[in-house]
């Protein structure tokens, strides 16, 4: 065997952060997502592919429980986490976010300095000095691989950067409360190529802190910064496995359909 | 002809396109006189106040008090009643309207007790005020059984109040919802979504709504009369009748003696002139803060 191609980790090999098991979703009468299993791995970066409507942001919203902000829509099942169902009614909804944290496709900085845009999370469940909250805003940027261009106009408001600088912002901003998963909802789909390639380079830096779950339109993306694939569509979990396997040698006709273009 | 290959030199000349380019052009006048006549009659309004009033503008109008008729006198008791009156009135209504607006716009969305305050608050955005005037002649002036400053600044929170709470409740329902959601998604209990970030994202257009209800209020007469009544000396005293600007003019304007009349046109000059300054200076300001 080709030793260069010899993967330096087996991506199997880390344990499950989420489980997924028997997973409902209704959107009032509408169901949105039908009998899902899957398993999220600890430190791996999972992406969810499939044509609009398939679900699979449907999916990344349960697992913060951001749908629970809208009356009408519902979740069943279970989703493990932490060894506790995230979907009991007990679940302290605060608390479960600030453990997952979520960027979202449009970049949404808050209206206040770009300091304030992350000082905000931290401010909520820690106790910080000036100068430790400094670090912590320091380390968060660099994180985000954006210190080097904000580091002298932290006062200044976060609206202010451009739409790349303002998504790695908003990551900053999720990784800065130091949570265990990161959700991403299509988070470059509405980024120039240079803004995404810097954050697909961001995204495998991150995976040796956290655990990713990343929506995406884009398949070439999910193939070139995921470890895991899950095809969905139309509710249905069709197929889920290692990146390089699903997209080389799919085991399903319609996950193959889908990956080359013949659908979608 | 094909109509699919036409040249645009040719798309020029036909009759589909003039007609659309005509329309066009109606559509474009009509606006432009619409636009006219309602600066013609804004300014119009403002050079007539600017004529009239500038004549009985002194340095009197703002060191003496209201006189009797026939004897030189100033505004100074009515500017300082109108105020104080419009101030205290701002201040009762500010917190009650934005938390109202925000409980519309964030914390109302399931049952009947949003859609039925919404709809009361319509209903008193619309009330003459006359009837404010009224009901405070009642429920607080009656009862006291005398005018009293307090009694003019509760009318005048009335009357802001649905103006603050319509406006906070339009700018929250502007926000976007990843927005809200973004800040959820840090695990921001929801008061802090509200107060920390969507409120903070419409600040300019929550206050650009306070002014628009101190504008309304400072010119308001009728719940005036009611209430504050007016007085023809120098008070401080909340609890007692305090001259104000829009019943002064209301008074002199409608006597037969110059000296009134001419007075009633510099309050009328004053009124208007520092409704406009407040919103000018606010524009400014904002404008500076933004970029």
């Amino acid at each position: 065997m080709n030793a260069v191609l010899q993967p330096v980790e087996d991506v199997t090999a880390a344990p499950p952060k989420i489980s997924v098991r028997n997973l409902n979703f209704f959107y009032g009468n509408f169901q949105g997502l039908k009998n899902i299993n899957l398993d999220i791995l600890e430190r791996r970066i999972t992406a969810f592919i499939g044509p609009s409507g398939c679900g699979k942001s449907t999916l990344l919203r349960t697992l913060n429980r951001m749908y629970d902000l809208y009356p009408g829509q519902r979740a069943v099942g279970q989703i493990m986490m932490n060894g506790r169902n995230i979907l009991d009614k007990s679940q302290d909804l605060n608390l479960l976010r600030a453990k997952v944290g979520m960027v979202f496709q449009k970049p949404t900085p808050f209206p206040m300095s770009i300091y304030d845009n992350i000082a905000f999370g931290v401010k909520l469940y820690e106790n910080l000095s000036k100068a430790e909250m400094d670090e912590r805003v320091e380390w968060a940027l660099n994180k985000a691989a954006i210190w080097g261009e904000v580091k002298d106009k932290l006062k200044q408001s976060g609206l202010s950067l451009s739409g790349g600088q303002q998504q790695r912002l908003c990551i900053a901003r999720a990784v800065a409360v130091k949570p265990e998963v990161v959700l991403l909802d299509e988070p470059t789909s509405a980024l120039d190529p240079i803004s995404t390639a810097k954050i697909e380079e961001l995204l495998h830096e991150l995976k040796t802190d956290y655990t990713i779950a990343i929506v995406t339109h884009n398949m070439q993306q999910a193939a070139r910064v995921s470890d895991f694939t899950a095809y969905m569509y139309l509710g249905d979990l069709v197929e889920y496995g290692v990146t390089d396997e699903l997209f080389i040698k799919p085991k399903k006709k319609e996950t193959e359909d889908y990956i080359t273009g013949r659908f979608g | 002809m094909n109509a699919i290959a036409q040249t645009p030199a040719q798309a020029e000349v036909s009759p589909l396109y003039r007609k659309r380019l005509f329309i066009n052009r109606l559509a474009l006048t009509l606006s432009l006189l619409a636009m006219a006549s309602g600066m013609i009659f804004l300014l119009w309004i403002l050079a007539v106040l600017f004529m009239k009033g500038i004549g009985g503008l002194n340095a009197a109008v703002f060191t003496q008090m209201t006189p009797s008729p026939g004897s030189a006198g100033g505004l100074l008791n009515a500017i300082f009643g109108s105020f104080v009156m419009v101030s205290l009135g701002t201040l009762i209504a500010t917190p009650i309207g934005i938390l109202a607006g925000v409980y519309l716009a964030e914390f109302g969305r399931r049952g009947w007790v949003a859609p039925t305050t919404r709809f009361v608050n319509d209903i008193l955005l619309s009330a003459p005020s006359i009837i404010i005037g009224l009901f405070v002649y009642t429920i607080y002036v009656a009862q006291v059984k005398h005018f009293s400053a307090w009694a003019g600044a509760i009318a005048l929170a009335i009357i802001a109040i649905p103006v603050i709470v319509r406006t906070t409740e339009t700018m929250l329902l502007l926000v976007p919802a990843s927005l809200r959601e973004a800040a959820a998604a840090l695990g921001a209990p929801e008061w802090k979504v509200v107060t920390m970030v969507a409120l903070r994202a419409v600040r300019s257009g929550v206050i650009t709504g306070i002014l628009l209800a101190v504008a309304r209020i400072s010119g308001e007469t009728a719940p005036l009369l009611f209430t504050a009544l007016n007085n023809q000396f120098w008070s401080s005293d909340l609890n007692a009748p305090m001259a104000n600007l829009p019943v002064v003019i209301f008074q002199f304007a409608m006597s037969p003696f110059e000296n009134w009349i001419e007075l009633a046109w510099a309050g009328a000059m004053l009124i208007t002139f520092s409704v406009l300054a407040i919103n000018i200076i606010t524009r400014v300001v904002f404008r500076q803060r933004t970029n």
